[in-house]
């Protein structure tokens, strides 16, 4: 096949699938095991200074936040992150110290809420370094490409600008078509972590509402973390089995972490946290600001349950489900 | 009917932007002013418009102003709750008519520029990035951009060109292998509404906003706009398009702004 382009980007997460799948033979086991474990105990096995993460959600939609913040709180170095529509967990990563590359479909932005102070002046200082660029389709199908266990995929993005010159991709001209075609390599995160509604023992997780791009990434990732709502038994899962996004054998860590997606949205549970996002925004716009921040929030709370007490405990997370609901019964009526 | 209204920029714009929107056609939507434009054509010109949403929601009708297009508003009484894969693969295969897309700086081609201001290794100011703006600007067939407009935003050379407008002009865009038929379609800004000359491809301006002369759209753009010999005034918003923006947006996130 003809190369007719290369970008220049770094290629983050790329693994020859025949080493890939070996790899799967011999760490993901296929027994039916219980994982349930602490986030504290998942974050400490599981994530090494160093790894390729990448979160489940969307922007400020069912992100894992608990065990952000149990990165911050371990004190994780050197981890290089999925900019895959990062918008809050990428923020508090990079203003902690913890992140410090990132490969950018969309980051350093709160979309609607404005632009994100601590990681933008984190890249702009070059404490943070974007080692390539790509797009929210690109990104997720080179998930796509690492859970098919192929090298890259085609696709028809990217093609003609600087996205594509700082992205990791190839144009070729393709065989069939005679048209030039971008392909986008594999990618394959050490590890992945995931907020979802309901969850066995096992891992089989069942997310409500958008999928988003999970469903691809945890069959990408080498090692899967979920946190979830709540832990159901088997039998719930099975009655049920068209609900579930990611089964057992992917996963290698299963948390309860009730509201373990605070400040972010949990759709049909809880709102997003306005008051506690907007507290971040303003806090983050000085070192200081975003020190104290953690101080508060993270190294001075012993874990998330302590945590959800400051940011207002029962009172506010009542609030935050009334918010989630009225709206339905606001257009129903 | 000759009263006076009282409207902002903002309002004239997302008024303008909702009128494009046909009934009965597929939209994909991004965060902010586009959000706001797709919910008054479905409550106003276009109750049949198929909204769609990057992370997966397909068909809502959407209640109240989302504020991520992830947020579970993109998705209530939807006809799908999917996933980015799907959505995207819709956009590739054809099936959106309509891009709604912001941006923070454009050339005359409609090229877009949301990554960075300065050089991209040590940027003067770091931009959100692509997001799904790349992949809309290639592959739905008409893109609307909506943004400010000023000298700064309309450039000769982007620093940085994130999403495909016409590229270098006529042919560019098949030549790097995007589908045929594609391309920015209108640029919307607080100034007027622009579309694309057929022969050079570059920007044209449609219509002027209420009071606002040919001269002032000129000074705040770096490149030359083509216009035509006859320039329009743009409706400006009826009662009952402000009214049901305020509705919308009753916070005034985006149209206070």
């Amino acid at each position: 096949m003809e190369i007719l382009c290369e970008g220049r980007g770094e290629l983050v997460g790329w693994r020859d699938p025949d080493e890939h799948r070996q790899w799967v033979r011999e760490n993901k086991s296929r027994e039916l095991k219980d994982k349930r474990m602490s986030v504290s105990e998942a974050v400490g096995r599981f994530i090494r200074d160093g790894d390729f993460i990448a979160v489940g959600g969307f922007g400020h939609v069912r992100v894992p936040m608990a065990l952000i913040y149990e990165i911050v709180r371990q004190g994780r170095r050197n981890l290089t992150m999925a900019g895959k529509t990062a918008v809050h967990d990428i923020d508090i990563l990079v203003a902690a110290g913890c992140v410090n590359r990132v490969e950018v479909a969309y980051s350093f932005g709160h979309e609607l809420r404005g632009l994100s102070p601590a990681s933008r002046r984190a890249v702009e200082s070059g404490r943070c370094r974007v080692v390539a660029e790509i797009s929210n389709a690109g990104y997720q199908w080179r998930f796509l490409a690492a859970a098919m266990g192929i090298p890259f995929i085609p696709s028809r993005n990217l093609l003609g600008t600087d996205t594509f010159e700082k992205s990791s991709a190839k144009i070729v001209r393709d065989p069939w078509s005679g048209k030039p075609v971008c392909l986008l390599p594999a990618c394959y995160p050490d590890v992945a972590l995931f907020h979802v509604h309901r969850c066995d023992k096992y891992g089989n997780a069942q997310i409500d509402g958008i999928l988003v791009e999970d469903f691809e990434l945890a069959r990408a990732a080498q090692r899967v973390i979920v946190t979830t709502e709540e832990i159901v038994d088997e039998e719930t899962i099975r009655r049920q089995p068209d609900r579930t996004a990611i089964p057992f054998f992917v996963v290698d860590a299963v948390c309860e972490v009730p509201y373990g997606a605070h400040p972010t949205q949990m759709p049909y549970l809880y709102y997003f946290d306005e008051e506690h996002i907007r507290e971040w925004l303003t806090v983050s716009r000085t070192e200081e600001g975003a020190r104290a921040y953690f101080e508060k929030y993270v190294f001075g709370v012993r874990d998330f349950e302590e945590y959800l007490e400051r940011v207002g405990g029962v009172r506010k997370l009542n609030e935050l489900r009334r918010i989630e609901n009225l709206r339905d019964r606001m257009q129903e009526g | 009917m000759a009263e006076k209204m009282d409207y902002t920029p903002t309002e004239l714009i997302v008024c303008v932007a909702a009128r494009l929107l046909e009934d009965g056609k597929s939209v994909f939507v991004g965060t902010g002013l586009p959000m706001i434009a797709a919910m008054l054509a479905q409550r106003t010109y276009a109750p049949n418009l198929l909204i769609i949403f990057e992370a997966g929601g397909i068909g809502p009708q959407v209640p109240a102003l989302p504020i991520s297009v992830g947020d579970s508003r993109t998705f209530h009484r939807a006809v799908a709750a999917s996933s980015m894969h799907d959505v995207m693969s819709f956009l590739q295969n054809g099936y959106i008519d309509y891009g709604f897309l912001g941006a923070a700086a454009i050339d005359s081609y409609g090229n877009i520029n949301t990554t960075v201001i300065g050089d991209w290794e040590r940027p003067t100011a770091r931009l959100p990035g692509s997001g799904g703006a790349n992949d809309i600007g290639s592959l739905c067939w008409r893109t609307i951009i909506i943004m400010r407009q000023d000298r700064r935003r309309f450039l000769n050379r982007l620093d940085f060109l994130t999403t495909p407008g016409y590229l270098t002009g006529p042919g560019a865009r098949e030549a790097a292998g995007l589908a045929a038929g594609t391309g920015p379609y209108r640029v919307i800004t607080q100034l007027g509404v622009y579309g694309f000359d057929e022969t050079t491809l570059r920007l044209r301006l449609i219509s002027r906003h209420p009071g606002v002369t040919v001269e002032e759209i000129q000074a705040n753009s770096e490149f030359e706009i083509l216009v035509p010999d006859e320039v329009p005034e743009s409706m400006p918003p009826t009662a009952e398009e402000l009214r049901l923006l305020r509705e919308i947006d009753s916070m005034g996130m985006v149209i206070k702004q």
